[in-house]
């Protein structure tokens, strides 16, 4: 297995933030069209984070005109120009699935303060 | 044509250069070295033998410790011929590294695939197995038919039926090789590849 590590150690980002569930992130997207490049922002709740080493992902859920959308990037992804952490939530799971069935003032998270 | 004996080594993914994720078989390819080459004239057919992956000297037999000898190559544990063709230019004792495959070329591979025991025909052949409902009892899995009645009175050969599955040598054609580690002596290939891990691959070029 070590050479599986050493293998992809050459393409994990060193740049990301701390981040965990529950913390509202902005993740600025490379999107390519043709030869142009553009930068997308995609902000809302990281209800999970997945995987380890360069199968690691995270997702990020937001609610766009009413309707639930979420959107899974790989951590370590070129494509992902940038994640900045907009505010820290206090959560008690790994995993916030429970706020697919939640809307409104319900789907809230308390700010994390340490 | 080109080839190479290969360990796999395992899965894992890369970001290939549009920042895609690729999921890809990394295999230890060589360093291979030809202990043998044979000739329409001498042999009745073209083809050149590589050796590959380092053995202890009392693991080989007598017979191929002197084949060894001859080519000037220590003792190794796998030896495959491979077809070349005729104008391929290599000499006994020479040595294939993994840069003799160029990275976005199409290859073969071959293998050994992972046995799985004694396997009913869902998993085996997968048939689709009896209904679950509708009264009925012990069908869930069940080939079904195997034939017909009083003529022929006996099931014909090579009917699809439960036994052993995997353990069979196996070739993927059209696999795409990512990138190419020339130092290491590593191959990238995009998916997957038949075998375990540290098994045995043999990779061939068109």
């Amino acid at each position: 297995m070590d050479i599986l590590h050493t293998v992809t150690a050459n393409q994990l980002r060193m740049d990301i933030p701390e981040f965990q569930p529950g913390d509202t992130l902005s993740v600025h997207v490379r999107v390519i069209e043709g030869n142009k490049e553009r930068i997308q922002v995609f902000q809302g709740v990281c209800i999970k984070r997945k995987g380890g080493g360069i199968n690691e992902t995270f997702t990020v859920r937001k609610i766009s005109n009413g309707i639930g959308v979420e959107r899974i990037f790989p951590l370590h992804s070129p494509r992902v120009a940038k994640i900045e952490v907009l505010k820290r939530g206090r959560v008690r799971r790994a995993k916030l699935y429970y706020l697919r069935k939640l809307r409104g003032k319900a789907a809230r998270i308390k700010e994390r303060t340490s | 044509m080109a080839g190479i004996l290969g360990l796999k080594i395992g899965m894992t993914q890369i970001f290939d250069n549009d920042g895609l994720l690729v999921p890809v078989t990394v295999i230890k390819a060589g360093p291979c070295y030809v202990t043998q080459i044979k000739t329409e004239e001498h042999d009745g057919y073209n083809a050149v033998q590589l050796a590959f992956y380092d053995a202890k000297e009392k693991r080989v037999t007598k017979p191929l410790l002197g084949h060894f000898k001859k080519a000037g190559v220590n003792p190794k544990r796998y030896l495959v011929e491979f077809d070349f063709g005729k104008d391929h230019g290599l000499k006994i004792g020479d040595e294939l590294k993994a840069d003799v495959l160029q990275a976005g070329t199409q290859v073969t591979i071959s293998g050994v695939t992972k046995g799985k025991g004694f396997q009913g025909v869902v998993r085996r052949h997968h048939f689709s197995g009896g209904p679950k409902t509708h009264g009925q009892s012990d069908r869930l899995r069940a080939p079904g038919s195997i034939g017909q009645s009083s003529y022929p009175s006996r099931v014909f050969k090579g009917i699809k039926m439960g036994g052993r599955m995997g353990g069979k040598r196996k070739t993927v054609i059209h696999v795409k090789v990512v990138k190419v580690d020339p130092e290491n002596n590593l191959l990238f290939l995009k998916g997957a590849v038949p075998g375990a891990r540290n098994s045995l691959v043999e990779i061939r070029t068109k």
